[in-house]
């Protein structure tokens, strides 16, 4: 069959929403497209555990420890999950790596932010936690198989990440005026970098028709943040605390919140790699893997030297 | 030296009495720690009673462009179903 016969053939089956496997025809351009959404999602994950590890040595109790802990292990299961599909489409792990490590790949900016006070943690598991959940859970229906089927395992362990956050910040807002403070500051620092996480306004975003025709998308960027706005300003009220907007209202009329201008400029610039934590981040990741490089070595080389031992005895 | 560890399939058990079933990949140096890697990636919340690794290259697939020659043999045998055999209602319990 002729390229032409076989992406109409190709977008017939997504158009009945039959899932497109690895060894199936695919575009190139569908491939590309793949392999640099779901690369640039495992490396969320990954680079995702570094604000998160800075607090689990100083959790407030052990409870708060454990729980934190099982949050940043699934968190790198779910960069596993998301490596191992992306690496269906034919790239190497290590040169998914590389390419993280190199500038080359992307990763959401929103963990290029810092985690200050305890509350950080209370606020990233409801807020980041809540939004990547926002962005993910039309994802189980993406058209491309091992990627729909990672996103459902990963969606079935997010939802304990965004209540161990919640109840986190439910304990504050119960607390003295001092821990009722660090609960407010820390949602004025994280809100506007989380409506951030659903990247640029609908009219900003070139690829989106493209992902939505192929039912990689189901719902546009401006659609996903409209429906995390209108969660999270109902929710906020169980806190006591409020959202820093001032232009956050109920609009009788849309059936939606409005809300204020987003500051662009500020995410391009954290995208570009000037937000306050781009260079420590990539820092720790870059050292984290060279000083696991012995023990990467290590394990081939055992692994060869059973394997001869096998052979030889097997001979003999 | 730089090589990277070899691709692990994975299959678990959810429960005793059902069959194993493929629920994703890994990396690991051996099998020994592709399955102690399979414990930590995909059983952390009792997922599983039993798993199998099995090393990728050495899955044999069939190719999704001859899946209709191939599998053509089944298409017209209605005869292997029970809704092709036409029998009375008073029949019971068939
Ligand atoms: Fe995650
Ligand atoms: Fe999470």
């Amino acid at each position: 069959m002729d390229t032409v016969h076989l992406e109409k053939d190709f977008q017939e089956k997504i158009d009945q929403e039959i899932k497109i496997e690895p060894k199936d025809f695919m575009p190139d351009a569908y491939r590309k497209t793949l392999v640099r959404q779901i690369s640039q999602h495992a490396h969320s994950e990954i680079v995702g555990m570094l604000p998160e590890s800075n607090w689990i040595g100083r959790a407030p109790s052990l409870r708060r420890k454990l729980g934190l802990l099982a949050k940043v292990q699934d968190e790198a299961g779910h960069g596993l999950y998301l490596y191992s599909a992306c690496e269906t489409l034919g790239v190497d792990r290590e040169s998914l790596i590389e390419q993280l490590h190199e500038g080359k790949a992307k990763y959401s900016s929103i963990f290029n932010y810092p985690t200050l006070t305890w509350a950080d943690i209370g606020a990233i598991g409801w807020l980041v936690d809540g939004a990547a959940i926002m962005n993910q859970v039309p994802l189980c229906r993406c058209s491309y198989g091992p990627y729909s089927r990672a996103m459902i395992r990963i969606c079935k362990e997010e939802s304990f990440h965004q209540r161990q956050g919640f109840e986190i910040l439910l304990t504050l807002s119960r607390g003295s005026e001092e821990q009722k403070e660090m609960l407010q500051d820390s949602v004025n620092r994280w809100w506007w970098p989380s409506l951030m996480m659903f990247g640029p306004h609908d009219k900003d975003s070139p690829h989106t028709a493209k992902s939505m025709k192929w039912k990689i998308k189901r719902f546009s960027n401006d659609e996903l943040r409209q429906k995390f706005v209108d969660v999270i300003a109902e929710q906020i009220k169980i806190l006591g605390i409020t959202l820093p907007d001032p232009d956050l209202s109920w609009n009788e009329e849309r059936g939606h919140y409005d809300f204020g201008p987003i500051n662009w400029d500020e995410f391009w610039d954290v995208v570009g790699g000037n937000g306050p934590c781009n260079k420590q981040r990539m820092h720790d990741r870059v050292t984290a893997h060279e000083r696991g490089a012995w023990v990467r070595d290590a394990a081939i080389a055992h692994a060869e030297k059973r394997a001869t031992r096998k052979a030889i005895s097997k001979a003999s | 030296m730089k090589k990277d560890w070899p691709l692990w399939e994975v299959f678990i058990r959810s429960k005793k009495g059902l069959h194993h079933r493929h629920v994703g990949s890994l990396h690991a140096a051996d099998e020994k720690m592709a399955i102690e890697n399979a414990r930590d990636v995909y059983t952390r919340r009792n997922e599983g009673v039993s798993i199998w690794v099995v090393e990728s290259k050495h899955i044999t697939a069939s190719n999704p462009e001859e899946m209709d020659s191939l599998f053509e043999p089944a298409t017209d045998k209605v005869y292997r179903h029970p809704t092709f055999y036409n029998l009375p209602d008073e029949l019971k319990h068939m």
